[in-house]
């Protein structure tokens, strides 16, 4: 009894950290969609495309410009999110004071035309992209299991990516003026803030937010236009159950899941994929709000 | 639903005269009246101009759209799980046409049977919510349904059902001529269509409309505004169910592709192109995009970018649709 | 503003209503008795896009310059169509292309829904059908029709090949990652029963649902089996995935083999080969394999904007010629009379082309060729661009296709 108990664990304990992996990716793009929709009302259809996006930026990069990964880390979503500020000028703008729905259907028919685009400049089996050379190499033996230290790397920089972007909102006087601002957008403008600026470069970081993870996720993931379109429906679930809007539920429900769906991998793998949305639906029956959302 | 919503999906009442030839009692103003005619005579001609099959497969989707647009356009519920409900109903009609061996319109109608019985469960759990969340309840429990159709082996998996037999209606009509079985799917199009006109103008329909306009207040009145939504919910699932079964029939497939969410997708898709609320919106929005995806199929990979360009350009520039924009210019209500 | 939404208005409604009017009936019957119309139906916009798509369009193109058939007065026009991987715009497309635009091949057809409702509309129309890309068992066995030749590859050949061979070089203990659909069941069950025929066996099996991205769980399942040799029964991006991660993972370095049942040379462009290199694949057609396959691919090089013909590209130009070859034989007036009559004499006379020289074509429509298990090789054994395979075993003709009888095509119980 013990001594199977003892082997589920064995089983069990890589399978936790391979979720927390998957986690990792699953916040940061739950993060990017719950700034937006927190701060525009607007839920970004398009989230996927940007996070493929940032991975193809990341490969033009190294092989158009020469530039290596690390760079890339901070170029590439500074080129997706300056791409995200035209779009918010010129079209999501247009729609804030009409219902949600029209901004998920604009993004919606946005994430179409970028898919499409990328479709007929690289073709569909993807491109490869190596991860950096500091963080090839062996896997890191943690005693229970061998752990590819890129992986390792995508937890830590996860962490700390939504560690930054929750103190950005919840400490500093930009983010006051954003929470403000979503309460009472007449009045923070009053008061000689430039709203409207302020939100375009509110959706500009959340797209940021997901080509960031888009490049993290190169080295591992196939790079190839619909990589964003079979992830974004999750994290759409994620969203949904964390609370939309809710940065700390984003995060915290991203890893969560990241769990549960490595946990359905090894119990039941058929429906790893379709674990979260049965989540999603006792979730919302049970708490309308999402987990930690404000009802 | 915020107040945005609603000055977009009722367009302001210029020009309500009664209908024509008695139309008006299907609940048609004057200008409905006339358009119906139109369409009449569209149905009517179209199969001696244009490829049957195509014009088939246009009116399941025509009507699966108008399905959809029951719940957004009148009760302002965004389900972004209809697939569901289409593709169940392709799989059940192919299944007993198959299989069991039912005759082509008791084939059809089982597929109608199981779109109002998803319904029902779906729609129990789903109207609880509203906007976003009803959206995204109804997007989870259609990836619950695809996931048990991957599954179940009754479905093929991903080779769907194939070769499923058009049979013979009422054991009498040899359905295998093209223009044969095309007078049945028209029937089966107009049959629901009309429906969904009654539906919407009848008592039950204000009701409705008046739920989707202010919910609280309908309750006031003493509406039981739930039962209303569950009601119109299960009706647009089982027209929904109708139509999949419908489009099973006429290519003699039923695969995964019409359960898949990017199938939810399409059908907001033709609804909002065609004009979300408006009576003949979905027609038109369904005609448009069937006839791209079947016309475009030579641009190979644009196809996909020219559909997001036009999601768009409704989006920002014509929310009303075709059908709504014209009802506009012309002042009156289609 | 109102003036704008007009005239976009009028631009719809013009949208709408021009390919309606083109399609008037009759118009694409009252042509040149002499003509042909091949119509190549596949992905152009999807996942299958590489492995099909424009480059099989070109290889059709090159198969009707190399037969030489224009010379003696027969025109060939070629048409193509994106099914966008459903089966429902495939079945219309072929349908319409059968009733209305004269179109009497249909070549290609990747994904195996689509491919048995065009195998089901051709037969009705009694026209030609050459799938290529298809992999299911299916269109030479329950669904066979004489109007069919399913050419390249399928599913019970993938897993002889990889399956069989592999227990010869030592890999006798397997351990699966299936995509959990039919295709990824087949695979697994075939190549199983094939490992198990060696003498070797199957420690386990973990089912993946369709487009995961993340295997390193299903790679660390497979691992702990201390199988030998790691089957992946997926396709496309799922095995890209599950390749690249498991490089990653150094699931190679200690000596694990990984066999990948169904991979292209597109796909092992698309990795790279520092992550691909080591795997073991099945294809048919390789374009460095001998000095034909040499030639065919500098001719048809140029029209494909970058990419390299796969086995399923390869399938499309050797079908068609052969098709013409045939076509040659009984004239044109016969051929486009009845596909069924097409397909006989196809079957008829021995195949001979640059792809993959001499074969047959057997009763139940299958193409019988040589299957080849190549390795992958390392970035220091490659000498150039797309220099990737080396050949590890052949599997002859007569071995590598799934046996007349054991497929139960109706065709033959008569």
């Amino acid at each position: 009894m013990f001594e199977d108990l003892l082997f589920q664990l064995e089983l069990g304990l890589p399978q936790v950290v391979l979720g927390l992996v998957n986690g990792a990716f699953y916040a940061l793009l739950s993060l990017g969609l719950a700034v937006i929709f927190g701060m525009l009302n607007v839920i970004n259809f398009a989230h996927g495309a940007q996070f493929m996006m940032g991975a193809f930026v990341a490969w033009m990069l190294l092989n158009w410009v020469g530039i290596g990964y690390w760079p890339a880390l901070v170029v590439a979503p500074l080129i997706v999110g300056a791409i995200g500020v035209l779009l918010e000028r010129t079209m999501i703008s247009k729609l804030y004071k009409l219902d949600h729905l029209y901004g998920l259907l604009l993004t919606f028919g946005l994430a179409l035309i970028i898919e499409g685009v990328f479709r007929n400049q690289f073709g569909s089996s993807g491109l490869p992209y190596a991860p950096p050379e500091v963080l090839s190499g062996p896997p890191v033996d943690l005693g229970f299991m061998f752990l590819p230290k890129y992986r390792l790397w995508v937890v830590v920089a996860a962490l700390a990516m939504s560690l930054a972007t929750w103190l950005v909102i919840e400490k500093t006087r930009l983010g006051a003026y954003l929470r403000a601002a979503t309460e009472n957008a007449a009045l923070v403008q009053a008061f000689g803030v430039n709203v409207p600026r302020m939100v375009t470069l509110t959706y500009a970081a959340g797209v940021a937010l997901a080509a960031f993870a888009g490049v993290l996720a190169a080295p591992i993931y196939s790079v190839n236009p619909q990589m964003g379109s079979s992830l974004i429906i999750v994290v759409f679930a994620v969203v949904v159950i964390g609370g939309m809007g809710s940065i700390l539920g984003s995060v915290v429900t991203g890893f969560g899941l990241g769990l549960v769906e490595g946990l359905t991998k090894v119990f039941y793998p058929e429906a790893s994929s379709t674990v979260i949305f049965v989540i999603m639906a006792i979730v919302l029956l049970a708490r309308p709000a999402g987990l930690f959302g404000r009802a | 639903m915020s107040a945005g919503h609603a000055s977009v999906a009722t367009l302001p009442v210029l020009h309500d005269a009664p209908g024509l030839l008695g139309l008006s009692a299907l609940g048609f103003n004057r200008a409905q009246s006339v358009a119906f005619l139109v369409l009449l005579a569209l149905l009517l001609a179209g199969p001696f101009f244009l490829y049957p099959v195509f014009l088939m497969k246009l009116l399941c989707f025509a009507l699966f759209a108008c399905a959809f647009n029951l719940l957004i356009g009148y009760v302002g519920l965004l389900s972004f799980g209809h697939a569901m409900f289409f593709g169940m109903g392709g799989y059940l009609s192919a299944h007993a046409a198959k299989v069991w061996g039912l005759s082509p319109e008791l084939a059809i109608l089982s597929g109608g049977v199981v779109g109002a019985a998803l319904g029902v469960v779906a729609g129990w759990i789903a109207i609880r919510r509203q906007g976003i969340y009803f959206a995204m309840i109804t997007l989870a429990l259609a990836q619950m349904v695809y996931f048990f159709c991957l599954q179940a082996p009754f479905t093929g998996g991903e080779d769907g059902i194939q070769r499923v037999p058009r049979g013979a209606l009422l054991g009498l009509v040899d359905l295998s001529r093209d223009m044969n079985l095309y007078w049945v799917v028209a029937g089966v199009f107009l049959a629901g269509f009309l429906l969904i006109s009654r539906i919407v103008h009848s008592p039950f329909g204000q009701v409705l409309t008046a739920i989707r306009e202010n919910e609280p207040r309908a309750i006031s009145l003493g509406y039981r505004s739930d039962d209303y939504k569950l009601m119109a919910f299960t009706l647009s699932a089982m027209l929904a169910g109708i139509a999949g079964g419908t489009k099973a029939l006429v290519f003699g497939i039923a695969t995964l592709t019409d359960v898949y969410w990017a199938m939810s997708g399409e059908v907001v898709l033709m609804t909002l192109v065609g004009g979300l609320g408006t009576v003949f919106g979905p027609v038109m929005g369904a005609a448009v995009i069937v006839t791209m995806q079947n016309y475009l199929a030579e641009f190979g990979a644009w196809v996909t970018v020219i559909q997001g360009c036009i999601f768009v350009a409704c989006v920002l520039a014509f929310r009303a649709g075709i059908v709504g924009e014209l009802g506009r210019f012309l002042k009156v209500r289609l | 503003m109102m003036q704008d939404r007009r005239s976009l208005l009028k631009t719809a409604a013009a949208a709408a209503l021009t390919p309606a009017l083109s399609a008037v009936p009759g118009r694409a019957r009252a042509q040149a008795a002499n003509t042909l119309k091949i119509g190549v139906l596949n992905d152009q916009s999807g996942v299958y896009r590489d492995i099909s798509g424009p480059t099989s369009v070109a290889c059709v193109r090159q198969a009707i310059q190399d037969s030489g058939i224009t010379a003696r007065g027969v025109n060939v026009e070629v048409v193509f169509a994106d099914h966008q991987n459903k089966a429902d715009v495939g079945a219309t497309i072929a349908r319409q292309w059968l009733d209305r635009d004269g179109v009497d091949v249909i070549v290609d057809v990747p994904n195996s829904a689509v491919a048995l409702a065009v195998n089901a509309v051709v037969r009705e129309k009694n026209r030609a059908y050459f799938n290529s890309t298809g992999a299911t068992t299916d269109l030479t066995g329950a669904q066979c029709s004489p109007n069919t030749v399913h050419w390249t590859y399928d599913t019970y050949m993938l897993a002889r090949s990889t399956g069989g061979a592999m227990v010869k070089t030592g890999g006798d203990s397997w351990f699966f990652i299936t995509a959990d659909y039919a295709f990824g069941h087949a695979l697994e069950r075939d190549t199983t029963s094939f490992v198990q025929a060696a003498g070797g066996k199957v420690l386990g099996s973990v089912k993946h649902p369709l487009q995961s991205t993340d295997f390193s769980s299903f790679l660390l399942q497979a691992q702990q089996s201390r199988a030998k040799v790691i089957g992946l029964a997926n396709a496309g991006t799922d095995t890209i995935n599950s390749v690249k991660q498991a490089a990653e993972f150094g699931v190679t370095r200690r000596g694990t083999k990984i066999a990948v049942l169904l991979m292209f040379i597109n796909d092992v462009h698309s990795l790279g080969l520092k992550a691909a290199q080591g795997l073991v694949c099945t294809e048919s057609f390789y374009w460095d394999l001998n000095d034909r396959t040499r030639a065919f691919t500098s001719r048809v090089k140029g029209n494909l904007g970058g990419n390299m013909p796969a086995m399923s590209h390869a399938g499309c130009y050797a079908s068609v010629l052969h098709y013409l070859k045939a076509v040659g034989d009984m004239g044109v007036a016969a051929a486009k009379a009845s596909g069924a009559d097409a397909v006989a004499r196809m079957k008829a006379i021995p195949t001979d082309d640059d792809c993959f020289g001499a074969g047959q074509i057997r009763a139940d429509g299958r193409k019988l060729h040589p299957a080849y298990l190549f390795e992958v090789k390392s970035p220091e054994e490659s000498k150039g661009p797309w220099d990737y395979y080396k050949v590890l075993q052949t599997t002859s003709a007569a071995e590598a296709w799934r046996p007349l009888a054991e497929g139960k095509c109706s065709l033959i119980a008569s």
